[in-house]
This record gives structure tokens, C-alpha cells and sequence, in this order.
């Protein structure tokens, strides 16, 4: 076997040039797929550990994916909103540790607002257990403080100090300025990769000061203001329809949803069960990590659809391997039959064929796992602050283990072709080639 | 027994070709030294292709040191060439890839019963006292494709006779050189046959090269063909 070993290896050094192709040709189809499946796994944790540490999420009563696409990716319209007494009842339960509330409705250039009080920066967990810091500045504390996101920060070239105007409404275009309330930036946070580098933080009482006079759902009419004749009118909309536009949570008495931590985890089935069943208001608590699997499910065939298309490529890879292989068959016929000579054998001659292709494979492999770990660690850095996934290499995984042995067991049946090939070949044809 | 037995046996390439050989009885006596001889195209090498197994005849019946090779399957007739033959192709045949030193090696490396031959010297030790014999000592590690002509020659000897197969097949393998070269590569050759006690079939359609051999057959004669 030592023999075989060596005469295979000795074989492909002899054809350094193709041997080195093919390497490279599976080495790329290799650090590609396991490339898409590193990006794959960081995509679904960047998304499963947007937000960490929280138990239950706490809304008016509707669908629970609409609540957790408004509440944590910020996507959508929340469709109602709950009232502070009830967000009150829930945040003072024996059985809770910290809630976090959420008020949605206004955005400044197409990047949300969120109400929300210090307990957001103290007890918000992202990627199992970081929390919000600040890159620059302090926690807003008066009703006109306004905390930046990194990406708002990084898009919009805001710094401290900075005044800005918020926008009532939810769309990129926004429905009407609240320009004689202008914010003062008095903080930027760090970069998390997560939805919340894209919003800009208010207190409470900001988001209640900015909508004073509102409680009928539209802007107070005041004197100069209503002549103006402001931007929502200009564009021809009622305030009726204001309301499904952006339902919002104005002033102090609703918010739109509240997170929740449980002292005890085990009491948020309990929990959830009881908020779900609460008679004072119609209310729906869901488990972020189960609806964040359900909605995760919905986009799962994209996952295939990548898996596949790396499937076929390492294929290719390694269908060009027996592409090399098999046309250096009729070249090798005299070398094959000159160890049958020396009494190699047939099968052992098709053994070499298949060891060949073997090495190839594993070879292919190897380079492409150094190629794609390389790749991870020169890149993870720029893909992170680029896309914010999250992309280390530690170690391989079950899922990864599993593509590279397969490539081997491939490998080696395909290696089987020109063995089978070399087996069928007649010794008298080998030796009578003339070189 | 005899070291070669050939019985009725007939050769063609296909089924609806001509016949190539036609030989009723031939045979070989151990030790014996047999120069074969005749004009190109008489069917030499076809013959010797048969008593090596690397061709299977259409008729009759070959034995080699005793064994009908047609009984061995391809396989078991790869296996008893590389355990009892020693076969020197005109076109030396060398591994490209390999070295001098494992080309010369290989049929003992792929065969543990011709390594047993070699009794209490190692492979290596082996090779080298051949190497010197042969004198190509100094070329041991270079790569085959470095050599000349002639010393390519050698190594396809070395590696012939390296385990001391009891059946030496030489080809033509004297056509590359001029006279003086040529009778100076067989008297070696069959000195070194004899330190291996092997039996030697040597073909060539040089007749000038039989009285150094014990015995010359000229095969147009065993050939009815």
C-alpha cells in the first residue's frame, strides 16, 4: 500500500502542472461552498441573535411576526398600539425582571424612531450578551435628546451636537415635519450590525413632546400652522388616513410594545400565557426565538437555492478532476502497462486511478479549507462592518465535515472511471505505444 | 522440469486475422542460455509476450517454470511475471517518474517472494552490488529520464534481474548500440544471469550474436506459420 501510495503521488508530481489546475479547480469550488455555507450560518445567527436576553415580547393584539418585525428588524407598521397602564401592570409582575418599552411612529430620512427609556441601553442584549454602548456621547435625557444609531450616525454625517427635525409617519418620504421641535444628537451608539445601528433613540418623553395637542391623531391646529397649509395637506391626504398610515404611540399614555425579561426563564411560558389571556386589554406576548424560527423558515428556500448552486460548482470542480484524469488515460497506457509488466496487476493499476484522484480530492480540500479560512480572517472584518454578518472561523462544523467527506467519497467514485478504464486495458496495447 | 514447455500452441490477434504463430513444440531446460533469432516480423516478440503471459494463446499451451499460464487469469498472470520474470523490453520500458533506484526495485517492491530471493542482503544493499556490477552506481538517484541511452539499458537490466527471477525475457534490447557495445551489454547480461541462475531467452534478428549463447534457435523454423 506504501508503494501505491507513493507511486500516486509521484504519478501527479510528474504532472505538476494539470495536477496543480485541478487542485486549484476544487480548492475554489470547495472555499466557495464552504464559503456560502460559512455566510449562510452567519446570516441565520446574525438574524437569530438580534436581540438575546429577552424572554417575551408584548403587543397589541395581532400577528406575531408583524410584532417582531416592527418591534426588533423595525419592518412594518405596528398595528396598534397598548396603553401604558397595562405596559405598567406587566413591567411591575413579581415574576419579571426588566422591560424595555417600545414607542414606534416617527422617523427622521427614512430611519425609525424608538421611544423608549434607559432600561433599553441598561438590560438590551444582542449576539447572546452584548449591550448597547456608546461610540460617542450620552444617554438622551431630556424630552429634545436624540441618540443616533451607528449607521444613521455614519449615514447622514451626524455628530453631537447636531440638530435635527423628526418626521411624523413611517415612510421613507415621512407625512409631516414636526420642524418646530427640533433634537439636539447628543449621542451615537457603537456599531452592532443588528437593526439598531439603522434607528435614532428618544425618551418617552420626547416622543410624548413632540406630539403634544395630537391626542386626536393629527397635529394641533395652530395659528400660522394650519394657514401654511403643511406638508400632508399639500399632498392631499386627510388625517383619517394619517391613522392606518402610522399608527402611532402619541404622548405618554400608549406605547407600541414592550420586551420582557422573566427572573425565572422557565415563567415565560407561564408569562406569555397569562399576558395572551389579559382580560384589562387584548394583548399578544410571543417567544422572539420561536417566531424569530418561524420567520427564518419563511426565507429558508434561499438557503437551498445557495446550497444547490454550490453543490454544482464543486460538481464542476469535480467533473474537471476526471476531465484531467481520464484524458492523461491514453498518454499513461505505456506507464501502466510497464507495471503490469513488473507484475503490478490490473486492480492495482486501477488503484493508483483512484488514488490519484484521491489525493486530488483531498488536496482540493485541504487548499480549499486553508482558502476559505484565510478568506474568513482577511475579510471577516470589512463583511462585518459592510453587511453585519458576522463571519469566525472556529473550527469546522458538523455540516462542514459532512461537504468535505462527501467531496472525498466523490472523488474517489469518480476516480473509478479511469480505473475502470485502466482495469480494461490490455497489457500487450500498453506496451506496444510507441513514445 | 523444463523452464519453458510450449505444446500445439497457436497465435492470432483477432479472432479473423491471420495466424501469427504456429508452433508445435518448443521447450527450454533450466539454466540454459537460448539466443532466438530471426528476421523482423517472424512473430519474436509475439512469442515472447506469450511465455511472458502478457498476450493469452489462441490455441495450445504455454508453461512457464512448470505453471499454464493460460490457467491464471490476468491478475495471477501479472502476479507470476513479477514473482519469476525478469523481462528487458527493447524500449526499456523505465517509469518516467521514478528514480533509478526504484525503477530498478519495483518488481521487488511489488513482490515479496522475489524479495525473499534476496536473502539476507537488503533490497538496497541488493540494488547497489547490481548497480555495481552493472555500473551504474553513480547514477542511482538521478531521475531515468537523465540517463543515456546505454545506461538506461542498464537499469531495465538491473531491474530485470533483481531478485534473481528464474526466467530472464530480453527483447531486443542490444538494438540501440553498436557491435563493440552491444557484445560487451550481453556478456555482462548473461554473467550476471548466471550469478542469478536464471534461465535466459534472448531474442534479436542479429545472428552475429548466437555463439554467445548456449543454445540458438531460429524461430522460422519452430513457426509453422
Amino acid at each position: 500500500m506504501r508503494l501505491m501510495l507513493r507511486l500516486a503521488a509521484l504519478s501527479l508530481r510528474n504532472r505538476w502542472l494539470a495536477t496543480s489546475l485541478t487542485v486549484v479547480s476544487i480548492a475554489l469550488s470547495v472555499t466557495l461552498l464552504l464559503g456560502v455555507e460559512a455566510l449562510r450560518r452567519s446570516a441565520r445567527e446574525s438574524f437569530a441573535s438580534t436581540i438575546s436576553q429577552t424572554d417575551l415580547i408584548v403587543g397589541a393584539r395581532g400577528g406575531s411576526l408583524q410584532l417582531l418585525l416592527t418591534t426588533v428588524f423595525r419592518i412594518g407598521q405596528p398595528n396598534n398600539n397598548i396603553s401604558m397602564k397595562s405596559y405598567e401592570a406587566w413591567a411591575k409582575h413579581p415574576a419579571v425582571a426588566w422591560t424595555i418599552p417600545i414607542s414606534l411612529g416617527d422617523s427622521h430620512r427614512g430611519f425609525r424612531v424608538v421611544g423608549t427609556d434607559e432600561n433599553f441601553y441598561r438590560h438590551y442584549r444582542f449576539r447572546r450578551d452584548r449591550q448597547v454602548e456608546f461610540a460617542e456621547g450620552r444617554l438622551p435625557q431630556a424630552a429634545r435628546e436624540v441618540v443616533l444609531g451607528a449607521e444613521v450616525a455614519r449615514s447622514l454625517g451626524y455628530t453631537l451636537g447636531k440638530q435635527i427635525v423628526l418626521t411624523h409617519g413611517m415612510g421613507a418620504a415621512g407625512i409631516m415635519d414636526h420642524d418646530d421641535k427640533p433634537f439636539t444628537v447628543v449621542g451615537i451608539l457603537a456599531r452592532t450590525a443588528t437593526p439598531i445601528d439603522r434607528s435614532i433613540y428618544i425618551t418617552l418623553e420626547g416622543v410624548e413632546a413632540i406630539h403634544e395637542g395630537w391626542e386626536d391623531g393629527a397635529a394641533p391646529l395652530e395659528p400660522g400652522h394650519a394657514d401654511e397649509d403643511h406638508d400632508h395637506a399639500a399632498e392631499g391626504k386627510d388625517h383619517e388616513e394619517h391613522d392606518h398610515d402610522h399608527d402611532h404611540a402619541e404622548g405618554g399614555e400608549q406605547i407600541t410594545a414592550f420586551l420582557l425579561r422573566c427572573k425565572n426563564r422557565p415563567d415565560s411560558l407561564r408569562l406569555l400565557r397569562e399576558i395572551n389571556t389579559f382580560e384589562a386589554e387584548p394583548l399578544t406576548a410571543i417567544l422572539p426565538g420561536v417566531t424569530m424560527s418561524e420567520l427564518w423558515g419563511t426565507v429558508s428556500y434561499v438557503e437551498g437555492v445557495l446550497r444547490v448552486i454550490s453543490v454544482f460548482v464543486v460538481g464542476v470542480g469535480l467533473l474537471g478532476m476526471l476531465v484531467a484524469i481520464y484524458t492523461t488515460l491514453n498518454e499513461r497506457r505505456r506507464e501502466m502497462a510497464i507495471l503490469r509488466a513488473v507484475g503490478a496487476g490490473p486492480g492495482m493499476v486501477a488503484g493508483l486511478f483512484v488514488l490519484e484522484s484521491l489525493y486530488l480530492a483531498a488536496a482540493g480540500a485541504g487548499l480549499g479549507l486553508a482558502l476559505h479560512i484565510g478568506s474568513i480572517r482577511f475579510l471577516q472584518d470589512v463583511v462585518e462592518q459592510k453587511y453585519g454578518l458576522f463571519l469566525r472561523w472556529e473550527g469546522l462544523a458538523a455540516g462542514e465535515i459532512y461537504y468535505l467527506a462527501a467531496l472525498l467519497g466523490v472523488g474517489l467514485l469518480l476516480g473509478l472511471v479511469p480505473a475502470w478504464r485502466a482495469y480494461r486495458n490490455s497489457l500487450a496495447d500498453g506496451l506496444s505505444v510507441k513514445l | 522440469m523444463d523452464a519453458i514447455t510450449i505444446r500445439d500452441l497457436e497465435f492470432r490477434y483477432r479472432k479473423q486475422a491471420p495466424l501469427v504463430l504456429q508452433v508445435p513444440s518448443f521447450s527450454l531446460a533450466q539454466g540454459e542460455h537460448c539466443f532466438l533469432y530471426g528476421p523482423s516480423g517472424c512473430g519474436k516478440s509475439t512469442l515472447l509476450s506469450l511465455i511472458a503471459g502478457v498476450l493469452e494463446p489462441t490455441q495450445g499451451r504455454v508453461e512457464v517454470l512448470g505453471q499454464d499460464l493460460a490457467g491464471l487469469g490476468r491478475s495471477g498472470r501479472d502476479r507470476f511475471r513479477g514473482e519469476n520474470i525478469g523481462y528487458i523490453f527493447q524500449m526499456f520500458n523505465l517509469i518516467p517518474y521514478l528514480s533509478v533506484v526504484d525503477n530498478i526495485e519495483l518488481a521487488c517492491q511489488l513482490h515479496s517472494k522475489r524479495r525473499a530471493r534476496l536473502g539476507q542482503a537488503s533490497l538496497r544493499q541488493a540494488v547497489e552490488d547490481l548497480a555495481q556490477a552493472l555500473g551504474i552506481h553513480g547514477v542511482l538517484g538521478r531521475p531515468v529520464t537523465e540517463l543515456s541511452v546505454g545506461q538506461q539499458q542498464r537499469v531495465a537490466v538491473a531491474r530485470a534481474l533483481l531478485g534473481a527471477p528464474p526466467l530472464l525475457i530480453a527483447d531486443e534490447p542490444t538494438s540501440a548500440l553498436d557491435t563493440a557495445h552491444r557484445e560487451q551489454f550481453l556478456s555482462l547480461l548473461l554473467a550476471q544471469a548466471d550469478r542469478a541462475d536464471s534461465t535466459v531467452l534472448f531474442v534479436s534478428h542479429d545472428e552475429s550474436l548466437g555463439p554467445l549463447f548456449t543454445r540458438q534457435v531460429r524461430l522460422p523454423e519452430l513457426n509453422r506459420v
